[in-house]
């Protein structure tokens, strides 16, 4: 299995068939319609578990800085793959659409993960909400947005080619907790490496797949 | 735009090609170059006011249709705002010697949970450049922050932003509380923030989702306008 490109998955996503076996049309099967930002993961998880009878097709990633965008863009993709896959699960989260994806996935019929983000269903989403009063001046990042910091956080931020502005964003931010998925040394020393540029404290915390795991076991 | 910027001499502008230029300067964040525009303005006789509406607000007006058009992008907008609010330093204290027109009064925070501010920011400004009295009580606002406030300054209109799913249910906390106390209807309440959505502002018992700032100007002057002829009827 070949893992997808990083900067591939944030711009342009993955197609059906890339990464697994390639799909026929196999009305059986479960396809999964997910954020490019999980695209390890799921694959890790797939193969790790043996869910032979999941595909995996994700939208780009970088969707995650407009979310007002998500949910057509999701429909699109629900609409192009229902022929091959009566079975479809999207593996995203509310990520900012305030509720319009869920809306979109009940009128689809489709399932959705539960939670509002990505950093709530990796740490677990009772476990986030409970500790959220106390975190919120934290700012979190996952492996793969530790892996794509500049594509999702600096540049889009401008801090490229306005450095001035990185107090005026983190001004009231305290600590960058970067919840790691996997042990991994490289990415743990960027991920310090991403807090000292933004000025902030760091803390690793290690969440593993969280409530992704489960949900993708239910789907 | 930004590349004969070296060759312009601002004072050598006569007015229109000055504010054409301060709506180029603000689309471009530059903050010193509309600081000087706006004291060049001064000196030529022009109202604060004017300034203000004229060149600042009809400039930063662009930049929030540009926004919601996804031609400009958030540090751009930042920027732009940086530069208003450098222009707006020098007016304000001016506007309150030239009696400017006042439209009333807002109290706007971003609620419990929260410290997106960006937008909540440029809400505050853009009310401000349009003649209402604003206090701003920041960030991470708790219920108690945003009634102690609504006591003490007796605002006509209470602005709630959030911009995270986990946050906007607690616009309806801060509402329910106001209605509890049997204060709900003694003020305008507007809410923002790009995950809301009108459906959201009416479940919640908000009077306006604004979806920008401009939207937000408009909404409340229209609001505000239609509490004063409810008074004077009642009168
Ligand atoms: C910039 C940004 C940040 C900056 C914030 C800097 C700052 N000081 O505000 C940084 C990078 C620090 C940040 C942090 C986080 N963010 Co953020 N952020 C954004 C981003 C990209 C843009 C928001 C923004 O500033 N827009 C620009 C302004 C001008 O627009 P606006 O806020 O919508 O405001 C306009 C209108 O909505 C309206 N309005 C707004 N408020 C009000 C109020 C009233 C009364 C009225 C009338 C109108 C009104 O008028 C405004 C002007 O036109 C959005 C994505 C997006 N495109 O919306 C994510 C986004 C909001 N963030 C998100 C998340 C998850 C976070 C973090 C948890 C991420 C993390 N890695 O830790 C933290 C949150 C921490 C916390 N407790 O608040 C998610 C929310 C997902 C969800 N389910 O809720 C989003 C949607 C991105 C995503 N898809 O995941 N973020």
């Amino acid at each position: 299995m070949d893992l997808p490109d990083d900067d591939r998955l944030t711009r342009e996503g993955l197609a059906l068939g890339e990464a697994d076996a390639p799909a026929t049309a196999a009305p059986d099967r479960l396809l999964l319609i997910a954020c490019g930002a999980l695209a390890r993961e799921i694959l890790d998880l797939i193969r790790r578990n043996g869910w032979d009878h999941m595909d995996l097709t994700c939208l780009p990633a970088i969707l995650h800085n407009a979310p007002d965008r998500i949910p057509d863009a999701v429909e699109q993709a629900v609409q192009k793959h229902r022929a091959t896959h009566r079975r479809i699960f999207v593996v995203y989260a509310d990520c900012g659409t305030g509720g319009r994806l869920a809306a979109t996935c009940a009128r689809l019929g489709v399932q959705m993960v539960e939670g509002p983000h990505c950093y709530s269903f990796f740490e677990g989403n009772t476990r986030f909400a409970a500790t959220a009063e106390e975190e919120f001046t934290a700012f979190y990042l996952t492996d793969f947005l530790v892996r794509q910091f500049d594509a999702f956080v600096w540049e889009p931020l401008g801090l490229d080619r306005h450095p001035q502005l990185r107090d005026t964003y983190f001004a009231h931010y305290t600590k960058l907790v970067y919840q790691a998925q996997t042990d991994d040394p490289a990415l743990t020393a960027k991920a310090q490496e991403c807090a000292a540029r933004l000025g902030l404290a760091f803390e690793r915390r290690f969440t593993g797949y969280g409530d992704l795991e489960t949900a993708l076991a239910s789907a | 735009m930004a590349d004969d910027q070296d060759d312009i001499i601002l004072a050598d502008l006569d007015d229109e090609e000055l504010v054409q230029q301060m709506f180029d300067d603000l689309y471009d964040g530059l903050r010193e170059e509309i600081e000087e525009s706006v004291n060049i303005l001064l000196e030529r006789g022009w109202q604060p006011y004017e300034i203000l509406t004229k060149a600042l607000v009809a400039g930063m007006t662009i930049v929030g249709q540009d926004f919601r058009d996804g031609i400009l992008f958030v540090p751009e907008v930042l920027l732009a705002a940086n530069a208003m609010k450098g222009g707006m330093a020098i007016l304000k204290p001016l506007l309150v010697e030239t009696g400017a027109p006042k439209q009333g009064k807002m109290v706007i925070g971003t609620v419990k949970g929260d410290i997106h501010d960006i937008g909540k920011n440029l809400v505050a400004m853009m009310m401000e450049g349009a003649g209402f009295e604003v206090i701003d009580l920041g960030i991470n606002n708790a219920v108690d922050s945003y009634l102690d406030a609504l006591e003490s300054e007796k605002p006509d209109i209470l602005g709630m932003s959030a911009l995270l799913t986990t946050t906007m249910p607690y616009m309806k906390v801060v509402i329910d509380t106001l209605i509890e106390k049997g204060v709900r209807d003694d003020y305008i309440v507007l809410v923002g923030g790009a995950p809301l959505n009108e459906e959201f502002g009416r479940a919640i018992g908000a009077d306006a989702y604004c979806r920008d700032a401009a939207v937000a100007v408009e909404t409340a002057k229209s609001y505000v306008a239609r509490k004063h002829n409810q008074a004077a009827m009642r009168a």
